[in-house]
């Protein structure tokens, strides 16, 4: 008997809940697997598909998107020997499973701890609420591949926001296989999109781009791409997340999250 | 109309000086270079004061004087401490305030019923609000012991010159900042009155600095490396070149920017009512507020006499002297202003727009501008995207609650927005899809120190007021 030839998988990006391969047709060599090589218009259509899925998962209720983000939890715990087998640390697939946990609490939390009634001095009903800011381009971090990756993302959708995700060049694998976990998860498509390949291909793209809100650029390295992106952001003054040092097993705290929000003030006069 | 007697209010109880240095370590000082700009009084074209024209030079020395004081002993003091020299000044601006109040309508032209009514109580009620946070950071919710972030450069806009002032400094201060601040050119002078009430405070020389200037002397302060934070009020332009000139920086940025705000008026609101909050949101203080109701979206079925009651209204609007105590629409803040609002009011005549004035008569010299509507405005309008600062309505229509949501969205501010109906279930669906920091539900142009205002979109990012206002003058 021969020994069984395995099936290998095909890693593409992930686009408003489907695995296109990029539109250009290229790939590039990462750990030792051919990964889509994703173009500035892959980047513009991944936009596109974020900014569709906002209305319906920033209009769903907190309580439904804490579920969500519970389910991927549970989704994750599952996967854990196929990211061991990608190479990530089982501590690590532990953490960023629950880091999920944490954050799916925190959906119907965070408007009564952020927000609430202001004491004006008048007859007037007055009640700040956070809103999410819509849709947000995060360059994760090189490492750790999975933790460091559940980490920024996370916080961003928990509250409403969809992502456009440029993954680590170097270690692609754990992003693609995080898409898998998330699209057998019950979250809406759209709502996390993960682009594979060159950051200086994408991630320009997606810092000029006039239909992002905010950018995220944690995993840039290199202080002059992330002054030149933060520039460029200016444009639609994007809210920008700059660059710093970060221990990801440390209490993640709220600012991941607030940072994503935006304070809308309702006044009401009260009366007969 | 009926005939009122002219019941100006006194400007004996000010006293303007002929010329101001620059308020730096706790001093007047004159600019390095000697440079100085004049100070007019809009609605007479009077020159009122010869203002120092701070340059490169004069910022640093300012930010120096600020890191100081923030090292040795504003940054040192116990909360308590901080909070009682804020009380100080809250109380100093109360007993000051009529004189403030004057000088801001004469510098800026804005009625003196508004600066009187709604500036200085406002900025008082700032100082106050403020001054309490400053032994209690560590209950903001923003971790057991927030640091401040140090030298905070505030540059600030001609509107609300010394609310805006407060708006800036109150937080900064009471976070633990000091702060170098940029008055704008053409409203220089209650910022300058506000320093002379640091000293009567005794406040610590360098914890206030107030260099005056032009666009020049801003963007150096802006640009300069000492400084921390960066916290703007203007234009959305000008906004942009702060966000490029402090990328790849550590300077922490706030922007309060432009607005182009939609007053939506539903068929089911009270008329009266709502053509109040109307004239309120675009005519208050000359339309010269960020905020400003700007664009009227009112549903179709109620328009015609929606804009009947409102030329009605407009029609008893008294344009004139800003001193006088009967007055509801004064000057308007400058020439260039002036020359914008024509432009742009040019413009909806050109493109199609049917404009609209009650008849007045407007004084000779001095800035003014008739409070002007247009109807037939499109969304495609220069009236309808950019924003006019200034008594000019851009008058839209819609059919279902959907259109005037997308309506009232389809801009790239999101400031503030306002809504008319009787309807509360309606009040709240149409307030959770507006993208927009404040939202008026049958009321406008409102605040108070404890109330969050910041933008959506271009209208720019943090939030001044409340707790919130807080997080722009904390390391978090």
């Amino acid at each position: 008997m021969s020994e069984r030839v395995a099936v290998r998988k095909t890693y593409k990006l992930f686009i408003g809940g489907k695995f296109p391969r990029s539109e250009s047709g290229r790939s590039y060599l990462v750990q030792d697997s051919n990964v889509s090589l994703a173009s500035r218009k892959d980047a513009r259509d991944a936009v596109v598909a974020a900014r569709a899925a906002v209305q319906g998962w920033a209009g769903a209720t907190a309580y439904n998107r804490g579920q969500i983000l519970y389910r991927v939890a549970e989704m994750l715990e599952g996967r854990r020997e196929q990211f061991v087998a990608l190479g990530v640390p089982g501590d690590e697939v532990d953490a960023a499973t629950d880091r999920w946990v944490w954050y799916a609490g925190w959906s119907d939390k965070l408007p009564q701890v952020y927000g609430g009634a202001n004491p004006v001095a008048g007859p007037y009903f007055n009640l700040s609420a956070p809103e999410p800011t819509g849709v947000v381009a995060v360059v994760a971090p090189e490492a750790p591949a999975l933790l460091g990756l559940v980490s920024v993302i996370a916080p961003a959708i928990v509250t409403g926001n969809t992502v456009v995700v440029a993954a680590s060049p170097a270690a692609p694998l754990a992003a693609v296989t995080l898409a898998e976990v998330l699209a057998t998860s019950d979250l809406p498509g759209g709502v996390v999109n993960i682009l594979t390949g060159r950051l200086a291909e994408t991630v320009p793209t997606l810092a000029a781009h006039m239909d992002v809100n905010a950018i995220d650029l944690t995993g840039v390295t290199d202080p002059e791409l992330a002054a030149d992106l933060e520039g460029r952001a200016a444009e639609n003054l994007k809210r920008v997340l700059r660059p710093a040092a970060h221990d990801w097993s440390a209490d993640p705290g709220l600012g991941r999250m607030t940072w994503l929000l935006e304070t809308k003030t309702v006044w009401h006069p009260k009366g007969l | 109309m009926f005939e009122y007697a002219p019941a100006p209010e006194s400007r004996s109880v000010v006293d303007i000086k002929p010329s101001y240095g620059l308020f730096v370590d706790g001093t007047f000082v004159d600019p390095a270079d000697g440079g100085s700009f004049k100070s007019i009084n809009p609605a007479s074209e009077e020159v009122l004061s010869e203002i120092a024209e701070g340059g490169a030079q004069d910022v640093d020395r300012a930010v120096r004087a600020a890191r100081k004081a923030y090292d040795k002993v504003w940054g040192p003091m116990p909360g308590r401490d901080r909070a009682k020299y804020l009380y100080r000044i809250a109380r100093i601006v109360q007993e000051r305030s009529r004189e403030l109040a004057v000088l801001e309508t004469l510098d800026n032209g804005k009625p003196i019923k508004e600066s009187r009514d709604v500036d200085l109580p406002l900025v008082a009620a700032h100082f106050f609000y403020y001054a309490g946070w400053a032994d209690k950071l560590g209950h903001a919710g923003f971790g057991p012991a927030p640091k401040p972030l140090g030298v905070a450069a505030q540059v600030i806009p001609w509107n609300f010159p010394l609310l805006m002032l407060a708006w800036k400094i109150a937080p900064a201060l009471a976070a633990g900042n000091t702060v170098v601040l940029k008055p704008a050119e053409t409203t220089p002078l209650t910022a300058l009155l506000f320093a002379e009430i640091c000293q009567q405070a005794d406040l610590p020389a360098g914890v206030v600095n107030i260099v005056t200037g032009a666009g020049d002397t801003g963007r150096a302060l802006v640009e300069h490396p000492g400084v921390d934070k960066v916290a703007f009020t203007g234009s959305t332009e000008v906004g942009r070149a702060i966000a490029r000139a402090v990328a790849g920086s550590r300077k922490k940025l706030t922007l309060e920017l432009g607005g182009k705000a939609a007053n939506i008026v539903f068929d089911d609101a009270p008329v009266d009512q709502a053509v109040e909050g109307i004239v309120n949101g675009i005519f208050f203080n000359q339309g010269h507020v960020c905020c400003a109701g700007s664009r009227l979206l009112v549903q179709e079925s109620v328009a015609e006499t929606v804009l009947e009651s409102l030329k009605r209204r407009m029609a008893q609007l008294r344009v004139g002297d800003p001193l006088d105590k009967n007055t509801d629409v004064g000057a308007i803040n400058s020439a260039a202003q002036l020359a914008r609002i024509k432009e742009l009011s040019d413009a909806g005549a050109a493109e199609g727009a049917q404009r609209w004035s009650p008849p007045c008569e407007l004084p000779e010299r001095g800035f003014w501008f008739a409070p002007t509507i247009f109807t037939g405005v499109t969304q495609a309008h220069r009236i309808a995207r950019e924003e006019i600062f200034g008594p000019v309505l851009s008058v839209l229509t819609f059919r279902t609650p959907a259109e005037a949501v997308e309506k009232a969205n389809n801009t790239p501010y999101g400031l503030s927005a306002g809504i008319w109906t009787e309807k509360g279930s309606r009040i709240l669906w149409t307030a959770d899809r507006l993208r927009a920091g404040v939202v008026w539900a049958n009321t406008f142009n409102k605040f108070d120190p404890t109330s969050p205002f910041g933008g959506y979109k271009e209208s720019g990012y943090g939030r001044e007021g409340g707790r919130h206002g807080l997080e722009a003058y904390l390391n978090v």
